[in-house]
């Protein structure tokens, strides 16, 4: 890969997946793909010379040419306000990636074939969903998904033709403070339960993925370390308490 | 409580100066002697710079500052680091 330099990507085109999160197709030269699971750092400069950088997880499956980005607005979020809010088709921005070989699949040590688990708080499902997208083979996939409400799960209806479409793939929502109407489950926290419940028993050694605000993250991995799950095949990505990205 | 990210926050800057990801490398701590992926490290970044912190016992392990023109980087926590050469693209 060798040292990252910034590249300008043009906005190609912009999607609404919720009320505050929109997915931004970005168009770059010498795009030469990515892993999934990877992010690429965004920075936007102003005509005074002031600039503002943060990080954003990869959606998109690995591709050349482009890169799909999927941002959640945060409050006075000053980059999530304008990239998912004001940018429109044509705009140019400066990336830098892609960055990270830790948070990936498949895992870069080998054992891609082993069952997967997927567990997401919020817009933390982002670079799980580029795994989701990236499996081309039949490696077992489950993903849990947790979100407030039925109107903040990003990416649901693709979820749901893949969950229909894609062989052994399974879907399980956690919603923790409404859910949609003729929700049998209950509504809260995901706890030891559900986690057992929706993932994989431990002795099947699963590679689990943890992707979310920090204190989702930090308590999904003490349960599943506490279920017998090895420390060393969770990977964990915490983008801090306020849902943007660092 | 303190706002902290993890250590894949710190895989742009660090792409800048070397050539292999960083965040997948295992590093030892100088301190308390864990050993973890860069990217499972606390990074607190809401400062001038970043700083990256044990997650076994909290102490700084790295400390980066972009400075114009140039990088400040001070990596005495850690007493080695396990580079995995073949995690890039």
């Amino acid at each position: 890969m060798g040292r990252l330099t910034w590249q300008v990507a043009t906005v190609a085109a912009i999607t609404e997946e919720t009320p505050s999160a929109s997915t931004l197709v970005l168009d770059v030269a010498g795009w030469s793909s990515h892993l999934a699971g990877q992010h690429v750092d965004v920075r936007l400069t102003a005509p005074d010379g002031y600039s503002a950088q943060r990080s954003y997880s990869i959606a998109s499956a690995p591709t050349a040419g482009s890169v799909e980005i999927t941002v959640q607005r945060v409050p006075d979020g000053e980059v999530s306000g304008y990239l998912a809010g004001i940018a429109r088709p044509g705009d140019q921005i400066e990336i830098r990636g892609p960055i990270g070989g830790y948070f990936v699949w498949p895992p870069p040590h080998g054992d891609g074939g082993a069952p997967v688990l997927l567990v997401a708080g919020g817009s933390g499902i982002v670079p799980l969903m580029a795994m989701v997208r990236a499996r081309a083979d039949r490696t077992p996939f489950r993903l849990i998904y947790s979100v407030r409400g039925p109107g903040d799960a990003i990416y649901a209806p693709e979820l749901s033709r893949r969950v229909r479409d894609d062989r052994g793939l399974d879907v399980a929502y956690a919603y923790t403070r409404a859910a949609p109407d003729g929700w049998h489950g209950t509504i809260g926290r995901l706890d030891a339960g559900r986690l057992a419940a929706d993932g994989w028993p431990a002795d099947f050694r699963p590679n689990v993925y943890v992707c979310g605000p920090t204190g989702f993250v930090e308590k999904v991995a003490d349960l599943l370390v506490a279920a017998g799950h090895e420390a060393d095949r969770i990977r964990t990505e915490r983008f801090g308490p306020t849902g943007g990205k660092a | 409580m303190s706002s902290f990210v993890d250590g894949n926050a710190l895989g742009g800057v660090l792409s800048e100066v070397f050539a292999v990801d960083l965040t997948g490398a295992r590093g030892r701590c100088a301190d308390c002697g864990h050993v973890a992926p860069i990217g499972e490290t606390r990074v607190y970044d809401r400062a001038a710079g970043s700083v990256a912190r044990c997650s076994g016992c909290d102490a700084v392990l790295v400390r980066v500052v972009v400075a114009p023109g140039r990088i400040f980087l001070d990596m005495h926590g850690l007493s080695f680091l396990e580079i995995p050469l073949e995690n890039s693209l």
